[in-house]
């Protein structure tokens, strides 16, 4: 009787509270030197319980990786007198330059609708395109193209599978970040799913930096375009004198 | 090797882009032609962002065009009086075109124009050069059939008034005509984002009637300031000038340029400007299968810059 009760009570409890993420990564911050290649980031994590694990569907883990949003134009071709050009453009309020979502199995599986859209799992639920239906027709179709094109050039990946889960309790995956990495803050989000619904969750940042002359040449850049300018052709010119002096040395 | 290039945030191989570099300035050294319609859209090829490609390329210029002149200079193949010339109707043909870029810019169709100039430009320039070339070629080659070279022909251009003796270039025209090129140049190459050498080297043949041996110096000399201003100018307008990049492209193209220059020295002017000629119309026939066939991807998607 007793222990009945107990199972009553502990089922009523709210899920959150029971199970909690512990987590860690490899590396917090990620510096693009001039030799930057790519990087790989070891998220790993263990899931905490103040009780033994609660029955009900099996657990289940997503792990997000985002990297800073900023909008962007889609345009499309159309043909107009025989040649392509680009005759419709949509504006996307807010896309990421870089997405990734592991999981421990097939997402249609493992999430339910209500609980994406909640919590903006998927990249169709990250991208925020508002009022695009005014600005051509067949709009949906742009944000397709988006997620496309981004995919295509290794931005955009679903790693359905890729995170391990040993014992229902340690978890982890590794995320390839591509050589072509925008410098930010890139958001790490953790969920644990039991039965389609998310059932704890949290949040991790990375911080992406150019280092040493990546980023001496991109703030001067920014700060101090004239010189920056001046200092781009003197060294064009002390370049194109030294080889043409060099050339003659090695003639005479 | 692969290299982290910081302003067009893209991971590239170092020897690719020397390579490109290499390849570009030969070409320069050995036509007098800038090199920015080839090195542009090389490097939206290999993923470079376009804004930076345009950018960057000017800057590269600059140097295989010094390169190129100090090679030139050395057998007094430069006519500073007529770059000179050229270069003040230069001046105001860019600003023209910097203005016309703006509007096109806002009418969101920039990519396009700058498409079908290619075309348009190189396609009628390439043309009229292999022509012409051809038929001196076949000319020189038939037996017994020197070519009649006259050192000058008379025309409208000499009845003109501000004349004004060229001495490197053996001519006394007015100063009008050649301002009246530069300025053309200028233009385009505004609006192409290039130097002008095509299109300056056979007009100052054909139009000027200027001797082979000044053309491809006085060319370069012209491309030296008209692409300065170009890089500077981005630089400060856009931030899109990658000097990591530019320092590859330029390492690769000095030493091309040089070996251009020798090359060149020992081609007869006839087949250089054949050669020239087929180069330029290659570049354009390329751009126009673009406009004209299919894309595989209807869509495009680019980084929206906040005016």
């Amino acid at each position: 009787m007793i222990r009945a009760l107990a199972l009553i009570l502990v089922l009523s409890l709210p899920a959150a509270a029971q199970e909690m993420i512990v987590s860690g990564l490899s590396q917090n911050r990620v510096s693009i030197t001039a030799d930057f290649d790519g990087s790989e980031i070891l998220i790993y994590g263990a899931v905490k319980r103040d009780a033994p694990a609660p029955d009900g569907g099996p657990l289940e883990v997503i792990v997000t990786v985002e990297g800073p949003s900023a909008p962007v134009a889609v345009r499309r071709k159309g043909r107009v007198a025989g040649i392509w050009v680009n005759n419709a453009s949509v504006t996307i309020d807010s896309a990421p330059s870089f997405y990734a979502v592991a999981t421990t199995g097939p997402l249609t599986h493992i999430l339910s609708d209500v609980d994406n859209l909640r919590y903006g799992i998927t990249i169709e639920r990250v991208i925020r395109a508002v009022g695009i239906a005014s600005e051509a027709d067949r709009a949906g179709e742009f944000i397709l193209a988006l997620l496309r094109v981004r995919t295509e050039e290794g931005r955009y990946r679903i790693l359905e599978g890729k995170v391990e889960l040993s014992e229902d309790t340690l978890f982890r995956t590794d995320i390839v970040l591509p050589a072509n990495l925008t410098e930010g803050e890139y958001k790490v989000r953790l969920f644990l799913l039991r039965d389609k619904r998310v059932v704890a969750s949290q949040e991790r940042l990375i911080g992406v930096r150019k280092e040493g002359l990546e980023r001496f040449i991109f703030n001067l850049a920014q700060q101090q375009p004239l010189i920056y300018g001046l200092v781009s052709l003197v060294l064009a010119a002390v370049a194109g004198w030294g080889a043409s002096a060099a050339f003659r040395l090695i003639r005479v | 090797m692969q290299l982290y290039l910081p302003i067009a945030e893209v991971s590239v191989n170092a020897f690719l882009i020397l390579g490109l570099g290499g390849i570009v300035g030969f070409l320069s050294g050995m036509f007098g032609v800038g090199g920015g319609f080839l090195i542009t859209p090389l490097l939206f090829f290999i993923g470079v962002p376009p804004a930076v490609a345009v950018a960057t390329g000017a800057n590269q210029v600059v140097a295989s065009s010094i390169s190129g002149v100090l090679a030139q200079l050395r057998r007094k193949g430069v006519d500073f009086q007529m770059g000179g010339v050229l270069l003040a109707g230069g001046v105001v043909g860019s600003a023209i075109g910097v203005w016309v870029f703006g509007i096109m810019t806002r009418l969101g169709q920039i990519d396009l124009f700058v498409q079908l100039s290619y075309v348009i430009f190189l396609g009628l320039i390439g043309t009229m050069m292999f022509q012409e070339s051809l038929r001196s070629l076949l000319r020189s080659r038939r037996p017994g059939g020197a070519p009649i070279r006259r050192a000058h022909v008379h025309s409208w251009a000499h009845g003109l008034p501000f004349k004004f003796k060229f001495r490197a270039s053996g001519l006394y025209i007015s100063v009008i005509p050649p301002a009246l090129i530069g300025a053309a140049v200028g233009f385009l190459s505004a609006i192409m984002g290039v130097g002008g050498g095509f299109i300056l080297v056979p007009a100052m043949i054909y139009l000027l009637g200027m001797p082979t041996k000044v053309v491809i110096g006085t060319s370069l000399f012209q491309i030296i300031f008209v692409t300065s201003f170009t890089t500077v100018m981005h630089a400060v307008n856009s931030q899109t000038v990658d000097m990591l990049l530019a320092l590859l492209l330029i390492l690769g193209g000095v030493i091309g340029a040089q070996i251009g220059a020798r090359v060149g020295v020992r081609l007869k002017a006839e087949q250089l400007r054949i050669l020239l000629s087929l180069l330029v119309l290659t570049v354009s026939i390329r751009i126009a299968v673009d406009l004209l066939v299919t894309p595989s991807e209807l869509y495009s998607v680019a980084p929206l810059v906040l005016p």
